[in-house]
C-alpha cells in the first residue's frame, strides 16, 4: 500500500486554541476521502496542513514521500509537495487579472517550465474536460460561480497532481451550480484521482467517498465506509451531526 | 480714489515665452523625482510589510520622517544643509529632484503597502498551492493586481508632487514659479503672470489626469 498522505499524532494550534488534536490519518493512492463535520471543527485546517498552507505544531506528516516538518523547521519538502498536490478553494481564488486560459497556463509555465504551446494545448484540453472549452479567452469575473470553480479545478489539474484537495468546493455556489462542479469531481474520482474532500454535500460523500471521516472539535471521532458512517454511526456526536444535516 | 483694475491681456501673452522656459525644469524635477520616488516607494513599501520586524523598522522610520516633515524644510535642508556635511555644493536641480524623490517615496511606500495588502489572501494561497515560489506568487499574481489598484493614488501623488516643485523657487531652480518671479521683477505684472503660471500648472496636471483616467479604464476593462 502506498500512503500518499500519512499524518501521525498531528497537533495544530491557533494561539491558545487547539484546533487539531492528535490526528492520525492515512490516505492511499486512488482513495477518495471525504471529511465532514460542523463548521469550526477543524476540517478545512486539516486539509490545509497537507500542502503546508497551515503549519502544525507537533506530530508527523509525510505527503507523497516528502516530509513536512512542524512550524519553525526548514521546509525543504514543501516545494515538491505543492507541485504534486492540487487544491481547490471555497472561494475559487482564480486570478482575476488573467484570462481563463492564462489562469491554467501560469503554473505549468512558471513551475515546470512547460513550453507555452504545450501549456496552451493542455489548457484547452482541460477546459474541454471540465465542460467549458468555449470560455478560454474570458476573464474569471465574466463566468458564473460554477464555471469559475470548474476553471479552478482545471487550473489545479494542469500541474498533473498526484493528490487533489477540495476545501468546501461547492459552499460558495448557488444551488443550481453545485451539480456541475460535483459532476467534474465525480469524473475525477472515477478516473482514479486521489482526493481529500471537505464538503457539506452528504449525497456526494455517500456516493463517491471510499472513506468518510467525521471531525468534531479537532478530533477524528468516526471513520469508515460511507454506508457505515451514514447509516450506522457509532459515535453519538456523529449521530447528532448527521441527524441535523440529513434531516432536510 | 477711483481705482479700477484692468487685466492686461497683452502682458499675459508676452510673458508666455519666458515662462515656458520653466516648464522643462518643472517636468524634469517632477517626473525625475517621481520615478526615483516610485522605486523608493516599492522598496520601502514592500519592506514595511515584511514579516521580519527588524526589516520593517527602517521602512517605517523613513516613511514617518519624510511624510511628517514639510517638503520645503526637506529641500532647504538638502540644498543648504547637506553641503556642510558632504563638503561641497549641491546644485539646485539635484536638490529638487532629491526632495521630490524622498518625499513622494514616503507617500508611495504607503500606497504600495495599501495596494499589496488589499489583495485577498486567497490569491497568494492559490499561487503557493500551485507550486509557485513566494516571489513568483508575488510578482505574477499579487503585484499586477495591486498595481492596478495603486494607479489612482499614484496619480494623486504625481499631481501633488508636480505642484510641490513650485516651492523650489526658493532654492533658485528656474522652474515655472521662479521664472514668473524673475519676469515680474522686471514688468510688475504679478496678476497676469501668476495667472498664466497657474494655467500652465493646470495644463500639466489636467493632461496627467486624462492619461491616468485612460490607463485606469483600460485596466478595468480587462478585469
Amino acid at each position: 500500500m502506498t500512503h500518499i498522505v500519512n499524518m501521525q499524532g498531528l497537533n495544530k494550534y491557533f494561539g491558545q486554541l487547539h484546533v487539531l488534536k492528535d490526528i492520525n490519518l492515512t490516505v492511499e493512492q486512488g482513495e477518495v476521502v471525504v471529511i465532514i463535520g460542523a463548521s469550526g471543527s477543524g476540517k478545512s485546517t486539516l486539509i490545509r496542513c497537507v500542502n503546508g498552507l497551515e503549519e502544525y505544531e507537533s506530530g508527523q506528516l509525510t505527503v507523497d514521500g516528502e516530509t513536512l516538518l512542524p512550524r519553525g523547521e526548514s521546509q525543504k519538502g514543501l516545494a515538491t509537495i505543492r507541485k504534486e498536490v492540487g487544491m481547490v478553494f471555497q472561494q475559487f481564488n482564480l486570478f482575476p487579472h488573467l484570462t481563463v486560459q492564462n489562469n491554467i497556463m501560469l503554473a505549468p509555465m512558471k513551475v515546470k517550465e512547460t513550453p507555452e504551446s504545450e501549456a496552451a494545448s493542455n489548457a484547452t484540453r482541460l477546459l474541454e474536460r471540465v465542460g467549458i472549452g468555449s470560455q478560454a479567452d474570458k476573464y474569471p469575473s465574466q463566468l458564473s460561480g460554477g464555471q469559475q470553480q470548474r476553471v479552478a479545478i482545471a487550473r489545479a489539474l494542469a500541474m498533473e497532481p498526484r493528490l487533489m484537495l477540495f476545501d468546501e468546493p461547492t459552499s460558495a455556489l448557488d444551488p443550481e451550480m453545485i451539480g456541475e462542479v460535483l459532476d467534474v469531481m465525480r469524473g475525477l474520482a472515477k478516473e482514479g484521482m486521489t482526493m481529500m474532500v471537505v464538503t457539506h454535500e452528504m449525497g456526494f460523500a455517500r456516493e463517491v467517498a471510499d472513506r468518510v471521516i467525521y471531525i468534531h472539535e479537532g478530533q477524528i471521532v468516526e471513520e469508515g465506509k460511507p454506508e457505515d458512517v451514514f447509516d450506522n454511526p457509532q459515535n453519538e456526536r456523529t449521530q447528532s451531526f448527521l441527524s441535523r444535516v440529513l434531516k432536510h | 480714489m477711483d481705482f479700477q483694475f484692468q487685466f492686461d491681456w497683452q502682458a499675459a501673452i508676452d510673458s508666455i515665452p519666458f515662462l515656458l522656459k520653466g516648464i522643462p525644469y518643472t517636468l524634469l524635477i517632477s517626473f525625475g523625482g517621481l520615478l526615483i520616488g516610485f522605486a523608493l516607494g516599492i522598496f520601502f513599501g514592500l519592506l514595511s510589510i515584511n514579516k521580519r520586524r527588524l526589516l520593517r523598522w527602517p521602512a517605517t522610520t523613513y516613511i514617518e520622517v519624510f511624510r511628517g516633515t514639510p517638503i520645503l524644510v526637506q529641500v532647504l535642508f538638502i540644498f543648504y544643509g547637506l553641503p556642510d556635511l558632504i563638503g561641497g555644493p549641491i546644485d539646485p536641480l539635484t536638490a529638487g529632484i532629491a526632495a521630490i524623490a524622498l518625499n513622494s517615496g514616503a507617500y508611495i511606500s504607503e500606497v504600495v503597502r495599501g495596494g499589496v495588502q488589499s489583495i485577498d489572501r486567497g490569491q497568494s494561497e492559490a499561487g503557493l498551492s500551485l507550486g509557485l515560489s513566494r516571489s513568483q506568487t508575488f510578482w505574477s499574481i499579487i503585484w499586477p493586481q495591486a498595481f492596478r489598484r495603486m494607479i489612482p493614488p499614484l496619480g494623486n501623488q504625481a499631481i501633488v508632487s508636480i505642484k510641490d516643485t513650485s516651492l523650489f523657487s526658493v532654492i533658485g531652480v528656474g522652474e515655472l514659479v521662479r521664472q514668473g518671479q524673475v519676469y515680474i521683477a522686471n514688468t510688475f505684472t504679478a496678476f497676469e503672470v501668476y495667472f498664466v503660471v497657474a494655467i500652465m500648472y493646470l495644463c500639466i496636471t489636467l493632461s496627467l489626469s486624462l492619461i491616468l483616467r485612460t490607463l485606469e479604464r483600460r485596466g478595468v476593462a480587462s478585469t
